[in-house]
């Protein structure tokens, strides 16, 4: 697979909550130094897969391969962190648990104080800090003892699109330390940016791939046009409207344009609902 | 108006806990009460000491049950069966003369019955109050009051801590960290733990300094019941927190087993003058153990061995009730807690061989 690098992941991975299937046939690998997104829509199976990997969700089915709790490092879909602590004890409590030793604790903190910009706000309460700077403090928190695998689960939902960037900086920066960085997102163009997109829909994989891959794997044609065609499958974009043609010209009105992550994984959704249908 | 009613109706029937605790509460309360609510102790244990002891018991008002005659002992274990509690009266005879009555004024109000039905009866003397001379309420109201305190803080905050760490999300980062189910637990609790031991000696000495309780007993004896009840509490207050979603739900539940505990523990209502019916659940509550051990060895000096009872059921009670709190806990934290087992840090699913770790340094 990769030379000597470590790989981490599941392999048909099936999770099930009671009686309910959550994950089916999940298959995730995130080699050593690389960023995978998780993508897909609300109850798509996204913390799921991502609890699972973490240890916290016991799988029904499958191979969960991960490296030892101590070289795991978990930001949940919560806050993450103590909002009754202030940020340099949320830090050390962090450190501490992970078993940094003291002098090894200090430099890291002053480090990724530095590079998430909390620096001036150590002492202050994480519960008053605003939704950007906690989740950098949650993201500082989980690469303080510097994991082998980060697992993130959705760690920019509802941050401003300048944190969104420096958060994406930090943990691209933490891959390039060696880190398999897992992020779960909604967010279809931070998926972009990662090495590997695996894309679920009801808790089976829909895409999965480099976002070259899945966007060279989209079938048929996608195009736009001012107004919504008729006869086809469409949804705005913007002012405009896009359309897929499964197997033909462009309708009247429109013209085609080259698809992007979010116009992939419409159509792949579109594909499984006409594959269901039939 | 109409519209705000109608949420206001849905939101409360959709929350059965809070419904059941509006509706059930108040009729367990009148039930409980009605029973439990009597400061009258219609029969009173007593023991007859000295030679004319049997001649005496025959002889004494039907008030007194008379539990155990004993012509060859005096006055010192008379004294003896009060302190342990074995008996409220001890009637002292000799061979001329009229007998003593021995009261223990720890059990206030079987004592003050006791004097004021001596009080009508000229055959036989005064009665002599040991332990509480005043029958103040404060000497024995301290000792069980500590009890409510402990369990206020052990349980209530105990709950609130742990359900804070559910509710604000927390939890689920503690099960992922390399932490044993146990030592989350145990790091968890011992906070609370100190704080109810500061407490506790805290009021220990407001008792004694400002309300003149005594302290009769082994401050040992006393810590020793202290740290067992407060396994009770502190256990209960772990209980709460895993059958709890938020600190709401947790006081509610906190409140509904207190409420028990203050009424049928002795506590206010002396245990003896409540109906069967009700008094056994006084005997199923820590509480009646603990305000048992604290009465005892504050105010009658009472020794270790006279405790085993209340001090063993105590701690048949904490082991049941942290055993249960425990198990509850680990299920919270179960992923973690398996991980920490001999196997490699990956899961395997049904049926399937050990997996292989690609790659892996």
């Amino acid at each position: 697979m990769s030379q000597g690098r470590a790989v981490w992941g599941c392999q048909d991975l099936g999770v099930r909550y009671g009686g309910v299937v959550a994950l089916e046939d999940v298959t995730l690998e995130v080699p050593a130094g690389s960023v995978a997104a998780v993508v897909g829509g609300d109850g798509a199976g996204k913390t799921t897969l991502l609890r699972a990997l973490a240890g916290a969700v016991r799988p029904a089915a499958g191979v969960v391969l991960r490296p030892d709790e101590r070289r795991l490092g978990y930001v949940s879909a919560g806050p993450g962190v103590w909002a009754d602590l202030t940020v340099d004890e949320n830090l050390s409590f962090a450190g501490r648990a992970y078993g940094l030793p003291a002098g090894e604790l200090d430099r890291r903190t002053a480090a990724l104080l530095e590079r998430t910009d909390l620096a001036s706000a150590r002492d202050r309460l994480a519960g008053r800090l605003s939704g950007g700077m906690r989740q950098k403090l949650a993201l500082a928190m989980a690469v303080l003892h510097r994991p082998d695998l980060l697992i993130l689960d959705e760690p920019t939902t509802g941050v401003d699109p300048v944190s969104r960037a420096e958060l994406w900086r930090l943990l691209a920066s933490a891959a390039a330390g060696g880190a398999a960085v897992v992020v779960g997102t909604t967010y279809l163009d931070e998926a972009e940016r990662a090495a590997t997109v695996l894309v679920l829909d009801r808790g089976r994989a829909l895409l999965a791939g480099t976002p070259d891959e899945v966007l060279t794997a989209t079938p048929g044609l996608v195009v736009e046009g001012p107004a919504k065609p008729e006869g086809v499958a469409s949804w705005p974009r913007g002012a405009r409207w896009r359309a897929w043609s499964p197997d033909g010209p462009a309708p009247p009105g429109t013209s085609p344009v080259a698809p992007d992550l979010e116009d992939a994984v419409i159509v792949a959704q579109l594909r499984q609902a006409l594959r269901r249908a039939a | 108006m109409l519209a705000m009613a109608m949420k206001e109706f849905r939101q409360m029937f959709r929350d059965h806990r809070t419904l059941a605790l509006m509706i059930v509460q108040p009729v367990v309360l009148l039930v409980v009460f009605g029973y439990a609510a009597s400061f009258d102790v219609d029969q009173v244990d007593a023991v007859v000491m000295g030679p004319r002891a049997a001649q005496v018991a025959a002889a004494l008002p039907e008030q007194l049950e008379v539990v155990r005659v004993a012509p060859d002992q005096g006055r010192e274990e008379g004294v003896d069966a009060l302190r342990d509690g074995e008996a409220v009266v001890a009637v002292v005879t000799a061979e001329g003369g009229q007998p003593q009555v021995l009261v223990d004024g720890a059990n206030l109000f079987a004592a003050r019955s006791v004097v004021t039905a001596l009080k009508g009866r000229p055959e036989l003397p005064e009665a002599e109050v040991l332990f509480n001379p005043e029958l103040k309420t404060s000497t024995i109201m301290v000792p069980g009051l500590m009890g409510v305190v402990l369990v206020f803080v052990g349980t209530i905050a105990t709950a609130l801590g742990v359900v804070r760490e559910r509710q604000s999300g927390t939890l689920e980062q503690l099960a992922v960290m390399p932490f044993r189910a146990r030592d989350v637990l145990a790091g968890k609790l011992l906070p609370y733990l100190l704080v109810a031991a500061v407490d506790l000696v805290v009021i220990v000495a407001v008792g004694v300094l400002v309300f003149d309780v005594p302290f009769a007993g082994s401050p040992l004896v006393f810590a020793l019941g202290a740290l067992l009840f407060l396994f009770v509490t502190v256990g209960t207050g772990v209980l709460i927190s895993t059958v709890s979603e938020t600190q709401g739900q947790a006081i509610q539940l906190a409140l509904l087993i207190m409420l028990p505990q203050i009424l049928l523990s002795g506590l206010i209502f002396p245990l003896d003058a409540m109906a069967p019916g009700v008094r056994w659940i006084g005997y199923l509550l820590p509480l009646t153990y603990f305000i048992e051990v604290a009465r005892g060895v504050m105010v009658k000096g009472t020794p270790f061995d006279a405790l085993l009872l209340p001090l063993g059921m105590l701690a048949v009670l904490g082991s049941v009730v942290f055993g249960l709190s425990i198990a509850r806990f680990r299920r919270d934290l179960a992923p973690a807690a398996r991980r920490h087992g001999r196997r490699p840090a990956t899961d395997t699913g049904e049926g399937r061989a050990a997996p292989i770790r690609t790659g892996a340094k």
